[in-house]
């Protein structure tokens, strides 16, 4: 049986991983991607816990997780492709009409 | 849980479950029936017809509130959703907001030659999510309604379609804002991993009985920061401007009101139902809230995009509120209720005037473009005036009494530094807004940005938004009562300490009027 | 049941073998008794698909991310299927109205996506369309 403590432990090394790739990654895709990490590192975290308290809930959650991910996906790809259309390009830094 | 799996078994909704949803049941029905008409409909000629079905649910979404005020409150769906006098308050604001929108819209699509009817479509289904989120009284629930609120309004902000900078804007408030969802969930996450539970009333009382862990210390700060990005509090706010400037106006004033609303709801929920036994919940809160209100006022000082400025003051305004969150939940609730009602007023009024008057492609956005409005269109003028004299605060509008609930909460709770800080910077905000209304009445323009007469929806539109900043800051007392009733119900503590009485206010504020007008 | 480990997983081996060995024998035996005669278009490794051999990085219509995303989003959608069909005989009749309606409201998407013509691949559609 593998310790609770450690699903704890590499769901936040995905979490954490997720942010950094979307604080320092360039390209579009990449940094969509880093987001969808961030989620499934949650998703491990909530399965973990759900064993801890015998609970099914935690299971059910992933559902619901694994279909606004989804849906997300669905509608980010889509505004990339419209950045892309107007722009020609997927380097965050090139899309800078309104200065941040 | 286990246990409360096979209760569930045992049991199916009830008739007064649906109707603990029956607004958000109403607007996706009037959703999918525009989704449904669209497509059978032919492109060129459906766009009135569409609007008039999305208008005709964002009344039935009213009208469903009001009946719902009417039955006895309380908990549906196996305490997924409560409906009480807190939730009904933020469901009418979400609901009104969206008729106003939508009567905005009519001519704003026809002007930018947008003939895609899945807009009213999209602006239904948000106000489902923003809905079900002032209601949600279930971590998770409230996860899937900020998405599909967040995920419908990511769309529209990029509506504009053959704009690069609509594209930009959209672009970027996905990103960012699902950076931030990963975050609250993740939040959620370690919340109920800390107690076992998603429920907000289960974790509260386990939270009460025993010592706190470091997990729900944690998940409570993940949680805090992706509301916060939500609601464009500073340091989270960098997404603002650009999304705003980006946006087509009508969602703008959509979306810098309804969500925000939403969203601060949740917060409310969360902090003081969740967190009533930690008193170390302050300094976060007043950290955040004196810099959301510090960098949005600065910030805006050098705008010269109307709606860049706008988005700034917009972080002002969550800073604002934000103060009252520091403040005792007996006075602190109330008086963030009754901000967010009056900012979406005015700031749904003043997104309408912006996006009326930028015409086609939105080119007429900077101050230069105002130069001269009040001879041009004095009307509109006036409108704009009456909303940016109440996002500064002068009394008769409802940005004062906004303003001073949410500092006197503060004071009653000896936040007086907090107070100091926030007045410092009305002042300052007092003088972007009043270079908006210089420029108007003041300056000769330039170069004449033409006025198209005011049609019927958008000035329907102005026309309610104007009554209600007017009204709530001249009889402010039935929304102050009400909110205040709906904490009595809320809080555990429910201990209400009144504001001071709404009419001695009124009698201080007639005073002052006459010593100004005396000098 | 024997506590050792390996004999618990022993099922699973003899599974993987046999498996092994049915397949095998199928290819093997349409080789050794089947009846071939090859044409150019038989040969290709599909043999009415695209062609597979080219330059990887041309540009392909964006028709194809559009159902690869609906299929994603209609797929996912049925993943609630799973834990209804578990629990269906306890909800009773509820479930099934309930499910009727969650499947109505996909069917409003099926329906637009229809209507919009997304799902159209002929020519005529593909020139009007803005997919």
């Amino acid at each position: 049986m593998v310790p609770l403590f450690y699903y704890l432990v590499l769901s936040g090394i995905l979490f954490a991983c997720g942010v950094t790739g979307f604080l320092i990654k360039r390209n579009i895709i990449t940094i969509f991607m880093s987001i969808e990490l961030m989620l499934n590192g949650v998703n491990l975290s909530f399965v973990a816990f759900a064993a801890q308290w015998h609970a099914l809930s935690g299971q059910v959650f992933v559902f619901f997780v694994m279909v606004v991910a989804a849906a997300e996906a669905a509608v980010g790809l889509a505004i990339i492709i419209a950045v892309f259309r107007t722009r020609e390009t997927l380097n965050v830094d090139k899309v800078d009409l309104l200065k941040l | 849980m286990a246990t409360s799996l096979n209760d569930m078994m045992q049991t199916v909704p009830q008739w007064s479950d649906y109707i603990r949803i029956l607004p958000e049941i109403v607007l996706s029905l009037f959703g999918m029936a525009v989704m449904m008409l669209d497509a059978v409909m032919d492109e060129s000629k459906s766009q009135k017809a569409l609007g008039a079905v999305a208008l005709i649910g964002a009344f039935g979404a009213i009208g469903a509130t009001l009946y719902q005020a009417q039955y006895p409150f309380g908990y549906g769906f196996w305490e997924m959703v409560r409906v009480d006098a807190f939730s009904i308050f933020f469901h009418f604001i979400v609901a009104a907001v969206t008729a106003v929108v939508i009567l905005a819209s009519f001519e704003y699509m026809e002007v930018q030659r947008i003939r895609a009817g899945e807009y009213y479509g999209l602006i239904l289904f948000g106000a489902v999510g923003m809905s079900l989120m002032s209601s949600a009284v279930e971590l998770v629930l409230i996860f899937i309604a900020l998405e599909i609120s967040s995920i419908a309004t990511y769309i529209l902000a990029g509506f504009r379609r053959r704009s690069a900078t609509s594209s930009e804007s959209s672009l970027k408030y996905f990103l960012l804002g699902s950076f931030a969802t990963a975050f609250f969930l993740y939040g959620v996450a370690l919340m109920f991993g800390a107690t076992g539970s998603t429920s907000i009333f289960a974790i509260s009382r386990s939270l009460e009985s025993g010592n706190i862990s470091l997990l729900a210390y944690a998940g409570l700060a993940f949680m805090f920061v992706g509301l916060g990005f939500k609601v464009a509090a500073a340091p989270f706010h960098v997404w603002t401007p650009d999304v705003y400037e980006g946006a087509p106006s009508p969602v703008v004033a959509f979306m810098s009101t309804a969500p925000k609303a939403a969203v601060f709801a949740v917060l409310l929920r969360v902090i003081f139902e969740i967190n009533s036994p930690v008193p170390t919940r302050m300094w976060l809160i007043w950290i955040v809230a004196a810099l959301s209100m510090t960098i949005g006022n600065i910030a805006a000082l050098v705008q010269n995009n109307v709606k860049r400025l706008l988005a700034y003051s917009s972080i002002a305004h969550a800073g604002y509120i934000l103060v009252a969150f520091a403040a005792l939940p007996s006075s602190g609730i109330p008086a963030a209720m009754f901000y967010t009602a009056a900012y979406a007023a005015m700031n749904v009024g003043a997104f309408a005037v912006i996006s009326h008057f930028g015409g086609e492609g939105e080119r007429y956005v900077t101050m230069e473009d105002y130069a001269g409005l009040g001879k041009r269109s004095p009307l509109l003028a006036v409108t704009l005036t009456i909303f940016l004299l109440s996002l500064i605060g002068i009394p008769a509008t409802g940005g004062f009494f906004a303003k001073f609930y949410v500092f006197s909460a503060a004071l009653q709770a000896n936040l007086v530094g907090l107070v100091i800080i926030g007045v410092l910077n009305s002042a300052i905000g007092a003088y972007y807004y009043l270079r908006i209304i210089v420029a108007m009445y003041m300056h000769e323009p330039k170069q004449e940005a033409p006025v198209a007469p005011i049609p019927m929806g958008a000035g329907l539109a102005l026309a309610i938004s104007v009554v209600v900043t007017i009204y709530l800051g001249v009889i402010p007392g039935r929304v102050l009562n009400y909110a205040q009733q709906s904490v009595s119900e809320l809080t555990p503590v429910g201990q209400v300490v009144s504001l001071q009485a709404p009419h001695a206010v009124e009698a201080r504020m007639a005073t002052n009027v006459k010593k100004a007008l005396a000098h | 049941m024997p506590d050792n480990y390996f004999a618990r997983y022993l099922p699973l081996l003899i599974h993987l073998v046999i498996v092994g060995i049915v397949a095998c024998g199928m290819v093997l035996l349409s080789w050794l008794i089947g009846w071939r005669r090859p044409t150019r278009a038989k040969m290709a490794p599909y043999e009415c698909g695209m062609a597979p051999i080219g330059d990887a990085r041309e540009r392909f219509s964006v028709k194809f991310y559009l159902v690869a995303m609906l299929f994603i989003l209609f797929d996912v959608e049925a993943v609630f299927l799973y834990p209804w069909a578990i629990i269906l005989r306890d909800l009773k009749m509820f479930g099934f109205w309930e499910m009727i309606v969650y499947i109505d409201i996909v069917l409003v998407g099926f329906f637009y996506i229809w209507k919009k013509g997304v799902l159209d691949w002929g020519e005529a559609s593909m020139k009007r369309g803005g997919f």
